[in-house]
């Protein structure tokens, strides 16, 4: 360990003219050619799972590592199992109703939050994009689009049921109305690539329709949407609302697919394999599978394709 | 807990009996033999087979049905997509909506004959045929004929275009209401059919063949391949199928998603379902009783969305129960094509083994039965209304479609508690809730995880009405706006 860190440091030193202006405290470190006495250790972030509002590391006490893109080690991450899955459905499901019950004004409120928090650190997300290799405009670009993005679902949230809840004209003395009601407990499979602006797209058009969510973060780059839940954590989402789960998508892709108390899964990506494993397993509970295209554009369709519909009878008289 | 004779007896004990009233039969013309209905005609199958299908009243053959195998179902595939590139894709939406309006308008003028066929052949009472099943399925056609050519205004900011060709699997409980309901939305949206039937009520699907072909729908468009679950297996598996919707149990719908897996169709299942009719203190308790009887008993409990779990408020529980059984007592059962009758046969021999295998397993599970005492014909296959106290959560009774005339009954306390005891279920597909106050309706209508919520009624449907399940209930919805979406292909 003692020759991988030495390694790192030599390495950024060398890369330090290069991306001097990086803001984050993560991802500058002291040059070795500070002198001694003044020098000051930087403090590294531990990067942990997010479950029921909490940060644990993996039960498994696994990792893997991220690599910069020079090729530096950045991170350890989580690689969470199947138990972590597991315990995060199960915060999850604790979540569903009061969030599916909150008002749509709560919601959104919520949401809007979420972005007047990431606003306030988007110079530690532009770093740790630029980390990744990120152009440093790409990744102002990206902070500022995912902002934009959350902005955009809190004012859907009080507004998709009008345009897409019924009333319905049936012949008989009824009174016969349709709203969409959240599916509840959704697993999403984020876009192998997708890193802040991929995932806030994947997950905010769900927990503003009100379900809740276990995510896998990008197995490449995983960075943001970790330190996403340190934004989530302190804007009123409540505990379970959001988990996130790093590690290998191989090992829980099909527990993602298969586990019989969760609605539905969420795909995001191309990869046919992955999908027709996914589409099989999902028949255990006839659970739905969204399977989300790259490029897919925000709307308010994002919000419905993951909403049951109910319709409601009851007879006019006396 | 109240015991006892209940506070008001309704009434039933007259001296009037019903005399017989049946339906005369001869109106309804069924020929010795049906072909597949492929190309606009009725065909031989390559399989060379048949099969009788029976009434289930008497056991006596109606009719010979054409049993299609894998080949005939890529003869029709084929066929279906020939029409769907050469003609109704190409077709102006309001022309395609003015085919369906004929398909609805024939089969009002033919309705009785409708009607007398599948009380036939499905053993429903006439009534029900006459008053639900038949003129349902006209709405269906003519609710969908005019969205043909509105389909723009029901997706904003989409661009909605046909899916192609689609297959379509439907069950025994309804066959031409199913029949219209899958056939209607697929026209309005621009595809064309490949229906299979189910293999014991197949006639009113030929009958329908007929009034598609009266109506000069274009060669191909709708196609009929009749025939067990082999013959749904080859639709399913077929390489040039772009959307299969399927109406069924539970089980077969998982393996339909199953072995759709990867191969980038669209799928709509309607399934199974276990549903909870919730009965409160403050309901018209005589309201009630009316509808827990529709609940269960219509269509002899073949229904996915039956009533199957009484949940009663234990204060009123044994009024209510008391009051149950003596209705019960009243209900005809018998000839289907009786006029008064108001529970018909089971549809078939395996299904009467099936509901019986349940009554005997709510026995040995300690729950307590009570059947009508109604002496049920010597023929055809019967099971009279039962319904089963002492039942505990876990019983299999409880917990599984009986698909019959069987009803669970279990008492709660509170609001949450029969909230949750309707909830603890993997079926989704509907649920009722009885009571005169406004707010509890909202309150338990909003937490019962089900996709269709009757307050103070029970078993209705409509056209404009979406219908379809959470959970192991099935995906997606049809009718109304909402089921367009099933067949389209939206941007």
């Amino acid at each position: 360990m003692d020759k991988k860190n030495q390694k790192r440091t030599t390495r950024n030193a060398k890369q330090k003219t290069a991306s001097k202006k990086a803001v984050s405290t993560k991802i500058k470190r002291p040059a070795v050619d500070t002198p001694v006495e003044k020098a000051r250790l930087q403090v590294n972030k531990t990067y942990k799972l997010y479950i029921n509002g909490k940060f644990p590391r993996t039960e498994s006490a696994r990792y893997y590592n991220i690599l910069g893109a020079d090729g530096s080690m950045i991170a350890n991450m989580c690689r969470a199992s199947r138990k972590d899955f597991r315990e995060a459905v199960l915060a999850a499901r604790k979540a569903q109703l009061s969030w599916s019950n909150a008002s749509a004004y709560l919601r959104g409120q919520i949401l809007y939050r979420i972005a007047e928090m990431l606003e306030g650190r988007a110079d530690q997300f532009a770093a740790e994009l630029c980390a990744t290799g990120a152009s440093k405009s790409a990744a102002a670009k990206e902070v500022t689009a995912a902002i934009d993005c959350l902005v955009y679902y809190a004012g859907w949230t009080d507004k998709y049921q009008q345009i897409f809840s019924s009333v319905n004209p049936v012949a008989s003395s009824h009174f016969n109305f349709s709203i969409l009601e959240p599916m509840g407990v959704i697993s999403v499979l984020c876009a192998p690539k997708s890193s802040l602006l991929g995932f806030i797209s994947d997950v905010a058009p769900l927990i503003a329709g009100g379900n809740t969510l276990v995510a896998l973060a990008s197995e490449s780059a995983p960075l943001s949407a970790i330190s996403l839940a340190e934004v989530l954590h302190s804007s009123d989402v409540p505990a379970g609302v959001v988990n996130i789960l790093t590690g290998y998508r191989a090992e829980l892709v099909e527990q993602f697919a298969s586990h019989m108390d969760v609605n539905a899964v969420v795909y995001n990506g191309d990869d046919t394999e992955e999908i027709k494993l996914i589409e099989e397993q999902a028949a255990a509970n006839i659970k739905r599978v969204i399977i989300r295209r790259q490029g897919a554009k925000p709307g308010p369709y994002q919000i419905s394709q993951a909403q049951e519909v109910k319709t409601t009878w009851h007879p006019i008289g006396n | 807990m109240s015991t006892g004779e209940p506070a008001h007896k309704l009434n039933y004990d007259t001296r009037w009996e019903y005399s017989p009233a049946p339906e005369s039969a001869d109106h309804a013309r069924i020929d010795e033999q049906y072909g597949l209905f492929i190309g606009g005609k009725f065909v031989a199958p390559k399989s060379g087979e048949y099969f009788n299908t029976i009434n289930p009243a008497t056991e006596k053959v109606l009719s010979r049905v054409a049993a299609a195998n894998a080949d005939d179902v890529n003869n029709a595939v084929k066929v279906a997509r020939g029409a769907y590139e050469n003609v109704w894709s190409k077709m102006r939406p309001a022309e395609r909506g003015k085919y369906i309006f004929r398909i609805a308008r024939i089969i009002q003028e033919r309705s009785r004959e409708f009607a007398i066929i599948e009380s036939l052949d499905g053993g429903k009472p006439i009534r029900e045929a006459r008053d639900i099943d038949v003129p349902l399925a006209a709405a269906h056609f003519f609710y969908h004929a005019g969205w043909a050519d509105k389909l723009d205004y029901a997706f904003p900011c989409r661009s909605p275009s046909p899916v192609g060709v689609v297959g379509q699997i439907i069950p025994w409980n309804f066959p031409l209401l199913m029949a219209a309901w899958k056939i209607a939305p697929a026209l309005a949206c621009g595809n064309t059919v490949v229906l299979k039937p189910a293999e014991t009520t197949s006639l009113t699907a030929l009958k329908l063949a007929e009034v598609i072909r009266d109506a000069d729908l274009p060669k191909g468009v709708v196609n009929i391949v009749t025939g067990d679950g082999s013959t749904g297996s080859a639709l399913v598996q077929h390489n040039d199928i772009n959307k299969i919707a399927f109406t069924g149990s539970t089980d077969v719908g998982r393996l339909i998603q199953h072995s759709l897996a990867g191969t980038g169709k669209k799928y709509t299942l309607e399934l199974g379902g276990k549903a909870a009719n919730i009965i409160f203190a403050d309901a018209p308790i005589d309201q009630a009783v009316e509808g827990i009887i529709n609940a269960i008993f219509f269509n002899q409990g073949h229904v996915c969305c039956a009533g199957s779990r009484l949940l009663v408020q234990e204060s009123v529980a044994d009024q209510v129960v008391t009051k149950l059984k003596e209705r019960m007592q009243t209900l005809i059962i018998g000839d289907p094509l009786d006029k008064n009758t108001d529970i018909g046969a089971i549809n078939s021999a395996a299904q009467l083994e099936r509901i019986n295998s349940y009554l005997e397993l709510g026995q040995n599970e300690g729950a307590e039965m009570f059947q009508c005492t109604t002496k049920t014909p010597d023929f055809g296959f019967w099971c009279p209304p039962t319904l089963f106290t002492q039942v505990a959560q876990s019983h299999s009774i409880v917990r599984e479609e009986v698909f019959g005339p069987v009803l669970a009954i279990q008492t709660f306390r509170t609001v949450d508690e029969a909230i949750s005891k309707a909830n603890n279920t993997q079926y989704g597909l509907s649920g009722g809730v009885w009571t005169d106050k406004g707010s509890k309706i909202f309150n338990v209508g909003k937490n019962i995880r089900a996709g269709v919520i009757w307050a103070n009624t029970f078993n209705k449907f409509d056209p404009t009405s979406p219908f379809g399940g959470y959970k192991e209930s099935g995906v997606g919805r049809e009718g109304g706006l909402h089921g367009l979406s099933a067949y389209l292909n939206l941007d």
